[in-house]
């Protein structure tokens, strides 16, 4: 009763809040429509035209292929980056040497433009799959590997120290102390990381794919035809705000509840 | 008869001696203080106790079925619940049993349903100390280590938390190793004061109390405190300037 009376009391301003980036999205939407009556279709169609071609584009069955190649490529680099990147991490935390002799490893690899491991990745492997994943896992390695660095390196002594005063065993202080403490790193790096493969999977075969929706992209650009090239954009941004939002934001908010 | 007893116990940190030649014994029902000046190796003869360090020369014996700590800090784990936290040392029972026993647990101890659900941050210093007492009692463990778990309440809930502790030695014969830096705190809960010099820790005093715990009243624990204070050893051991 409590909670309903308290969510029904701070509703007005969920509302608020949500017409707030309500608000900003069409604000957007207007100005991207002055610039297409300053600029011309050729330059920037309208966005009412980015929204046909979009829909149209949902009802053509490569570009369908297309999406779905894209999204496996990014969800398969990205898997094997979290396996990689949440092992090694917490490995390395756990021996003092090897997570000091990481890191300088790790800034290099984070300090690498993804850019100029997709150029060597085409050197390396060529055309095609291997070269989209293997850019996207080095790309997101990295980013999950130092969540899970600093999670197992930042395990407090003093709660372990509880936990053994209690004499509990090592099965109850991994369910109640290590995996809540490691979640808590790992689920943000996750997250970015998410974000990154996306970003990387597009970029990488737009350079180094004949299929995907980053090779669509190539096309269209040759084509000129920003309607299309506009629409493929959208359908990214799309894809990642239904991820984060519809996805992993509730998930956020129940496993991170303790915290504000 | 069920009992603690160290026997010739020296510790080291490097080279560093921390503790010296300690001998002392707890009996069932009773309560130990240790008290002696801040960073005097209390702490490090309270985990050797409780088997938190290992004991490399000397000896102690615990023979008590079960112990609980109680810490300085509430030491609470910040993604539990108040109720979880509290049900924490019995989670291998039945879950809704356990659940039932916390909750009169943390009532017994002061707190409101209201604060059930919450999270330690959302919790003040002395509600976290309530439930990490009610967290340490909740098996009814047959020793209780106490590890300066007053100094940072007021003094209301300090006295609150001191008779819940001194109820339970009562009622289930609880022996309590009771570490503390606070004279008149010792004086109030224990049978025996030991008095531990620093570098290296060292006990060179015992003072004992015979007089019932549940009578102390303020001006006895004044009283004690008055004589204590001019006790030659404590005076050194604390470094007071002598008027």
């Amino acid at each position: 009763m409590k909670t309903l009376f308290k969510i029904i009391k701070e509703f007005p301003w969920f509302l608020y809040s949500g017409l707030g980036s309500i608000a900003s999205i069409l604000l957007f939407l207007a100005l991207w429509d002055v610039g297409n009556q300053i600029y011309g279709d050729l330059v920037l169609p309208s966005p009412k035209e980015v929204l046909s071609t979009m829909f149209l584009l949902f009802e053509d069955a490569e570009f369908l292929a297309n999406l779905t190649l894209t999204v496996q490529r990014g969800v398969l680099g990205f898997l094997m980056a979290l396996g990689l990147g949440t092992v090694l991490g917490l490995v390395a935390g756990y021996f003092i040497t090897a997570s000091v002799m990481s890191r300088p490893i790790v800034t290099i690899l984070v300090g690498i433009p993804p850019i100029a491991w997709i150029v060597l990745a085409m050197i390396w492997f060529g055309f095609g799959d291997t070269t989209v994943m293997f850019t996207v896992v080095i790309a997101s390695f990295p980013i999950i590997f130092v969540g899970a660095l600093q999670g197992s390196r930042t395990i407090e002594g003093d709660l372990k120290e509880m936990m053994d005063s209690f004499h509990l065993g090592f099965i109850q202080k991994c369910k109640d102390l290590y995996f809540p403490h490691l979640f808590s790193y790992l689920f943000p790096s996750w997250v970015s990381a998410l974000g990154m493969s996306w970003k990387i999977v597009i970029m990488a075969e737009l350079l180094s794919a004949n299929d995907g929706i980053g090779a669509a992209l190539a096309v269209a650009r040759s084509h000129l035809d920003t309607a299309t090239a506009l629409a493929l954009v959208t359908t990214m941004i799309a894809v990642l705000l239904f991820v984060e939002y519809i996805i992993l934001e509730p998930i956020k908010k129940e496993v991170e509840s303790w915290r504000n | 008869m069920e009992k603690l007893s160290v026997k010739n116990l020296d510790f080291y940190f490097g080279f560093t001696q921390i503790l010296k030649n300690i001998q002392f014994e707890l009996k069932k029902g009773e309560v130990v203080s240790i008290v002696g000046p801040s960073g005097g190796g209390k702490t490090t003869l309270l985990k050797l106790c409780g088997g938190l360090l290992d004991v490399v020369e000397g000896e102690i014996t615990n023979t008590f079925k079960s112990s609980a700590f109680a810490f300085q800090d509430a030491r609470l784990l910040p993604w539990k619940t108040t109720i979880e936290n509290i049900m924490l040392p019995l989670a291998s029972n039945d879950y809704t049993q356990a659940y039932e026993h916390a909750c009169t647990m943390a009532l017994k101890f002061g707190l409101e349903e209201g604060d059930f659900k919450k999270y330690p941050k959302d919790l003040s210093g002395g509600m976290r100390q309530r439930v990490s007492f009610a967290r340490a009692l909740i098996t009814q463990p047959q020793l209780l280590f106490l590890d300066e778990p007053f100094s940072a309440l007021d003094i209301g809930l300090k006295k609150d938390l001191q008779n819940y502790v001194l109820q339970n030695c009562q009622k289930t014969q609880m022996s309590v190793l009771f570490i503390t830096h606070d004279l008149m705190e010792a004086i109030r809960l224990s049978d025996k004061i030991l008095l531990l010099k620093s570098d290296p820790g060292e006990i060179i005093k015992a003072y004992t109390f015979d007089f019932p715990k549940h009578l102390r009243d303020d001006e006895y624990v004044f009283e004690q405190t008055k004589l204590l204070l001019n006790d030659n050893d404590i005076l050194q051991t604390f470094e007071i300037k002598a008027k």
